[in-house]
């Protein structure tokens, strides 16, 4: 049969149009289709303080990406969820975000009790989850991420500086609800181990607001120092009723927790300078990296960029970018390839300096800083580079274990 | 011995706070019958218009003791003229109305403030007692509470308006009967009781820091004083919170701050169980 010239261009006209479909297609795709992240932080309610912070520095990581050409050349789509310092809400975002919003990672959760409510739920919906948030240590779940510090990386340097600076006996103070009374355990190993005395321990509700009797108490037990384990807007009050009863002066403190929420900024300096504290990351962290971070954050947002006191926000900055990079190295945003790839110890050198995942307990080995209170604002003291999370380690295997999936209560010897 | 003496300012610090917050609600609810749930936002009120005005560069003298009970005084007046004034003698209604209204106020006071702890620094420094250091400010706390509860007294036996208002709580169909304006008298009363709070709440400020949700940290110790204190207002409450107030201070001295607040609320428990009527229920009968 001869072919005309005519029906062998057609010919070949479809056959290329076929053969470059695909390609095609998937370039429209490739500009169509981002990538869904969901935080879920307070931006409302009781815990705004915490939740304010973390959100502008998620949205200020995303942009980054984002500007950068995003993530396997796609853009990177964040939703942001309010859950009003009500746990109910969480659990309803988590599930939105796992069912309907098909997220590729969730990150969020600020107290223990909000990370226990959602991270169930996006295992069971098999979505990624990262906890950037300072806690108590002890979650053991491959679906989950742990980037903030926990006791054995804060408190056990915490401890021995402030024992070695002013004495022996620790009078604690602490907040009663497991992260009160957890930390406070592990100040008391950590004294005993430095061969100090904890003289005594006190719980106070949330609410609790007059302190009087303890600061009596204390006085007639002598301690050489305070540790403040207390948490949340009521117990603030401790901080002022303590200097207006003249101890500032008598007896130092120190604390696990005054300034996770800028408590600093609203308590004044005679009230609080040179309370010492332990975070993975101060604002006035030194260091080039963090000066150019800030310079960009403060450019972008301007007035209303947050002061960034305790580690919180900065931990979910760097928590999504370890994200990122795993999605980078697995080439993919499926949730088992990149959960593999974070595991095989993914780092990101950030603000607060190098920060590694540690892939047999998902949580992370992080550079710890000293600091006290000054002027309402910390003056960092020490630095101490690459502290593991042997907390969590010491009960939590998940290359052995890999479907574990609880919150072990970490058996601390005293 | 100096132990014991600041054990006893202390326990005296604690008796005048609970009077302090109570005192208000002794009036409004003790003396008027008004079940007002939203008493704990009165007092946040109170703190709020003292801090506002101390960072506005007011003397933090005037904002205590002037601006705080003067601004809630007005806020009750207007409250009980919109709202209470429609509800008397309806309990259920007026614990709905004022429970809606404490809700909205933390709600408002949220929205225009934030979620944040505020507070200025106590005045007047520290003390030293022996070899215990006390704050200055908490033993003023009880001559203010002292010279309130004086106040109060005199106001209610010794002027024209206590014995008007003494004489409508007590019959107001038969004070109206001898041309009392008895609707004036119960707003007065109420504003009375709202400026009180007010005064407590700016009092306490430098001590507890205010938030919007602090209110429900004091309200239901605030009922229970009143409860306990039992018909005779002042007298009562101020008796119910010598015992209540010395329980809790001690118990946190003998053992722990979760245990002293047990101990506050079992011997209220205890108190009502034996005294249903309150404290003036049985004893002090013909006090105010």
């Amino acid at each position: 049969m001869p072919l005309s010239r005519r029906q062998t261009l057609r010919t070949l006209g479809l056959g290329a149009a076929t053969l470059a479909a695909p390609a095609v297609m998937r370039h429209a795709a490739l500009g169509a289709d981002p990538i869904t992240v969901v935080g879920i932080h307070d931006a409302s309610g009781g815990l705004d303080i915490y939740g304010l912070p973390m959100i502008a520095c998620l949205s200020f990581a995303v942009d980054e990406v984002n500007a950068a050409g995003g993530l396997l050349g796609r853009e990177i789509k964040l939703i942001n969820y309010d859950p009003q310092s009500n746990i109910q809400l969480y659990t309803q975002f988590a599930t939105q975000a796992a069912t309907s919003d098909h997220a590729a990672v969730v990150h969020g959760g600020i107290t223990s009790a909000s990370r226990e409510a959602i991270r169930p739920i996006l295992r069971r919906y098999r979505t990624l989850y990262f906890y950037n948030t300072q806690y108590e240590g002890g979650v053991c779940d491959r679906n989950c991420f742990c980037t903030g510090s926990t006791p054995a990386q804060n408190v056990q340097k915490l401890v021995p500086y402030v024992m070695q600076k002013w004495g022996k006996k620790i009078y604690i103070l602490a907040a009663d609800y497991n992260y009160g009374q957890i930390t406070s355990k592990w100040v008391t190993k950590y004294c005993r181990e430095n061969g100090g005395e904890v003289v005594a321990a006190d719980f106070f509700p949330l609410n609790v607001t007059d302190f009087g009797a303890t600061i009596q108490k204390i006085q007639q037990a002598k301690p050489d120092m305070v540790m403040s384990v207390l948490v949340g807007g009521a117990h603030v009050s401790f901080y002022r009723q303590w200097a207006a009863a003249g101890m500032k002066k008598k007896i130092p403190m120190a604390s696990t927790t005054l300034g996770g929420g800028n408590e600093t900024l609203l308590l004044t300096p005679e009230e609080a300078d040179g309370i010492v504290v332990a975070y993975s990351y101060f604002q006035e962290v030194d260091n080039p990296a963090n000066k150019e971070f800030l310079q960009k954050f403060h450019a972008k947002l301007g007035d209303k960029a947050p002061y960034l006191g305790g580690e919180l926000a900065m931990r979910t900055y760097v928590g999504f970018h370890l994200w990122a990079e795993g999605v980078r190295r697995a080439k993919s945003t499926d949730r088992m390839k990149v959960i593999e790839a974070l595991e095989s110890g993914i780092a990101f050198d950030g603000p607060p300096g190098r920060t590694v995942i540690d892939g047999k307990t998902n949580h992370v080995s992080l550079d710890v800083y000293l600091a006290e209170v000054a002027n309402r604002g910390f003056k960092v003291l020490e630095h101490f580079p690459n502290q593991p999370p042997a907390d969590t380690a010491s009960v939590c295997d998940l290359k052995a274990h890999p479907n574990t999936d609880k919150q072990f209560v970490i058996d601390v010897k005293i | 011995m100096d132990l014991l003496v600041a054990v006893a300012l202390q326990v005296m610090t604690g008796i005048a706070t609970l009077f302090l917050i109570s005192l208000g609600l002794a009036v409004i609810f003790g003396m008027m019958g008004v079940i007002n749930l939203a008493h704990g936002e009165f007092l946040m009120l109170g703190g709020y218009a003292a801090i506002l005005s101390v960072r506005h560069g007011i003397n933090l003298w005037v904002a205590m003791f002037l601006i705080a009970p003067l601004a809630v005084g007005l806020f009750g007046l207007i409250v009980e003229r919109l709202m209470i004034r429609r509800l008397y003698g309806q309990m259920v209604e007026t614990m709905l109305a004022t429970w809606g209204l404490s809700l909205a106020l933390i709600g408002i006071v949220t929205m225009v403030f934030g979620n944040t702890v505020g507070g200025f620094s106590a005045p007047l420094g520290s003390v030293q007692v022996g070899k215990f250091q006390f704050s200055a400010y908490s033993l003023f706390l009880i001559g203010a509470a002292g010279l309130l509860a004086v106040l109060v007294w005199i106001v209610l036996r010794r002027t024209p308006y206590g014995l008007l208002a003494r004489g409508t709580m007590q019959n107001a169909e038969m004070a109206a009967a001898l041309g009392v304006a008895t609707e004036r008298v119960y707003a007065v009363t109420f504003a009375l009781g709202a400026a009180l709070t007010g005064l407590a709440g700016g009092l306490l400020a430098p001590l507890s820091g205010v938030v919007p949700t602090m209110g429900t940290a004091y309200i239901a110790k605030a009922f229970i004083t009143v409860i306990t204190g039992g018909a005779a207002m002042l007298v009562g409450t101020l008796s119910a919170s010598v015992l209540l107030g010395a329980a809790g201070v001690l118990g946190t001295f003998l053992t722990t701050p979760v245990l002293g607040e047990a101990a506050l609320l079992a011997l209220a428990i205890v108190l009502v169980r034996l005294l249903p009527r309150g404290i003036t229920g049985r004893f002090f009968q013909r006090a105010l």
